[in-house]
């Protein structure tokens, strides 16, 4: 099978004003495929997963050179002419703590569609539907649509959160170690979400367990120092790395 | 071992003293308060009743009531919210989500920050300047509302800077992320999440607003009005009329001035019993501005 790429990572190097904290990086994501990001605290894999939906413009003296092209468009995202609000209408993301909006769980999903100026009642309806039983939350909520987001428990908050980012149908999905903040049952409910959800969507996630990136995710980047050291097919990662750093830090020897 | 246990007498003795005299400071407080409460309601009481706010200042105490001072505090206060809500609010909203942080916002915080210790009657003068002698508005209904507007706008601004800045910063990315632009995200959170807040700074303000003398009286408020402003209410196409806000006007606190500066003993009972009225008023706005914080906090905790 030919590979398809969704995105494609060209000498990417991002400052956070005189700091360099990606340093050349260039990475293929496979379109409908799970990619993970792995690497010890501070090794800049969140910062490198926030340039997919140029988050960092929200900050001032952020700044990215190089590239990195979204398909089939050809464009490139992180360009100084491209509008990232265009890039955040395309690209979702899901955080690290579930972050619901003190509004009622149908309105937090129904969110990213007002945006959109979508205000019909049945499309809204329909969408909003449509995404949490896309996140595995229906029918938990279907009865309560107008309760608060704040009165769910904290692994339902991020189901809530992945259908909100779900409802606006995103090219790509991006996860920022979306269950460091959640017990085990429920993490094993979201990591089961994200392996069906990567038939519809393209899928980037970032984590610090390695164990999860394991079982989740297609292919595996290692970063280490703002760099990529190395990128595969996860399983190759973890049973047969080929840089050394990369087999020191999933034989848990540092990081 | 002896030793500890006669230190330990020693220290508890403080800590029962320290109880003794903290428990004291807190009653002179209280007792004044409750001794001034009730001097003023004993004097003031017997003459509350609905001849007392309906009637006009007179020469005879027993004929004189409040009539024109709470419905001129009333206007006042309706110019001032109307024009410092909409001002302090869009302020505070865009030095917290839109201005940059440099050394020109910092100077902008510092000098609102200043300007909320601003003495009251200092914004008299300036209104005087500003709005009677260079806007032409006379000694009016709209002059002593824009003085009090004038004086509470740095609250109001900080109180909004404070209620957004309680926000958490995960919900601006959430918004951010799904595509929203800057006022979507005002508009839909920002605004919404810090209403109550807010509104409780607005409140607070206002509750000040309607005590202030020095800077109505600077701006020339009359301390003596036997009639009520014009109607807002016409018989002519468009049936609203501003007239009003051009009418000379008094307010609670100068009516109140005016009674005990009076000789006679019975125009001291109507200064108590227009301060029972005006005790109240803020008391009730205050009350309202905790139910109101109290209502948002249950609805929105982060």
């Amino acid at each position: 099978m030919v590979k398809e790429l969704k995105a494609e990572v060209k000498k990417l190097n991002f400052y956070y004003g005189r700091v360099q904290a990606l340093k050349e990086i260039n990475l293929p994501i496979e379109r409908r495929k799970v990619s993970a990001l792995i690497g010890p605290s501070g090794c800049g894999k969140t910062t490198f997963l926030r340039c997919f939906n140029r988050m960092h413009d929200l900050y001032p003296h952020n700044r990215y050179e190089g590239e990195i092209i979204l398909h089939p468009d050809n464009v490139n995202i992180i360009s100084p002419q491209m509008d990232p609000i265009e890039v955040r209408m395309q690209i979702s993301m899901v955080f690290q703590k579930p972050n619901p909006f003190p509004k009622s769980i149908y309105e937090n999903v129904a969110y990213g569609l007002r945006v959109r100026g979508v205000s019909k009642r049945e499309v809204l309806d329909e969408k909003v539907e449509k995404s949490l039983r896309g996140a595995v939350l229906w029918d938990e909520v279907k009865d309560r649509l107008n309760h608060l987001a704040f009165d769910l428990s904290g692994g339902q908050q991020q189901r809530l959160c992945i259908a909100r980012a779900l409802a606006t149908n995103p090219r790509i999905l991006l996860f920022d170690e979306p269950t460091s903040a959640l017990d085990p049952t429920a993490t094993l409910k979201i990591e089961e979400l994200i392996v069906e959800l990567k038939n519809e969507v393209t899928i980037i996630i970032v984590t610090h367990n390695m164990q999860q990136a394991a079982r989740v995710s297609d292919y595996t980047a290692f970063m280490y120092l703002g760099e990529i050291v190395e990128y595969d097919k996860t399983d190759r990662i973890f049973t047969a790395p080929s840089n050394k750093l990369t087999e020191e830090y999933i034989t848990g020897r540092f990081g | 071992m002896e030793d500890i246990k006669k230190r330990i007498r020693i220290t508890k003795f403080l800590d029962y003293i320290f109880a003794i005299v903290g428990l004291l400071s807190t009653l002179v407080g209280l007792a004044l308060l409750f001794t001034l409460m009730t001097d003023l309601f004993m004097d003031g009481f017997p003459r509350l009743g609905y001849k007392f706010f309906a009637s006009f200042p007179s020469r005879f105490p027993d004929e004189a009531g409040i009539l024109s001072a709470w419905v001129g505090s009333f206007l006042v206060l309706l110019v001032t919210a109307s024009a410092a809500i909409p001002i302090g609010v869009a302020a505070g909203i865009y030095l917290e989500e839109y201005a940059g942080k440099n050394w020109l916002t910092n100077i902008i915080e510092i000098n609102i920050a200043n300007l909320a210790g601003v003495p009251s009657i200092v914004y008299g003068l300036l209104a005087l300047v500003v709005f009677v002698y260079f806007f032409k508005f006379g000694e009016s209904i709209l002059t002593g509302g824009l003085a009090l507007a004038l004086l509470i706008l740095p609250m109001v601004i900080m109180a909004t800077r404070e209620a957004i800045r309680a926000i958490p910063n995960s919900i601006r990315e959430a918004s951010y992320a799904l595509g929203a632009t800057k006022w979507q995200t005002v508009q839909f959170h920002i605004i919404p999440y810090s209403t109550g807040g807010i509104l409780t700074g607005i409140i607070i303000g206002l509750s000040r607003a309607i005590g202030e003398t020095a800077p109505i009286i600077t701006v020339g408020a009359l301390t003596f009005i036997a009639f009520l402003p014009s109607s807002p209410f016409s018989s002519e196409f468009p049936f609203i009329s501003f007239k009003w806000l051009f009418d000379p006007f008094t307010v609670m606190p100068i009516q109140m001035f005016n009674w005990v500066s009076r000789p006679q003993h019975e125009f001291q009972l109507n200064a108590a019993a227009a301060g029972i009225v005006l005790m109240m008023m803020t008391l009730l706005m205050n009350g309202f501005a905790i139910y109101i914080r109290y209502r948002f906090r249950k609805k929105i905790k982060w």
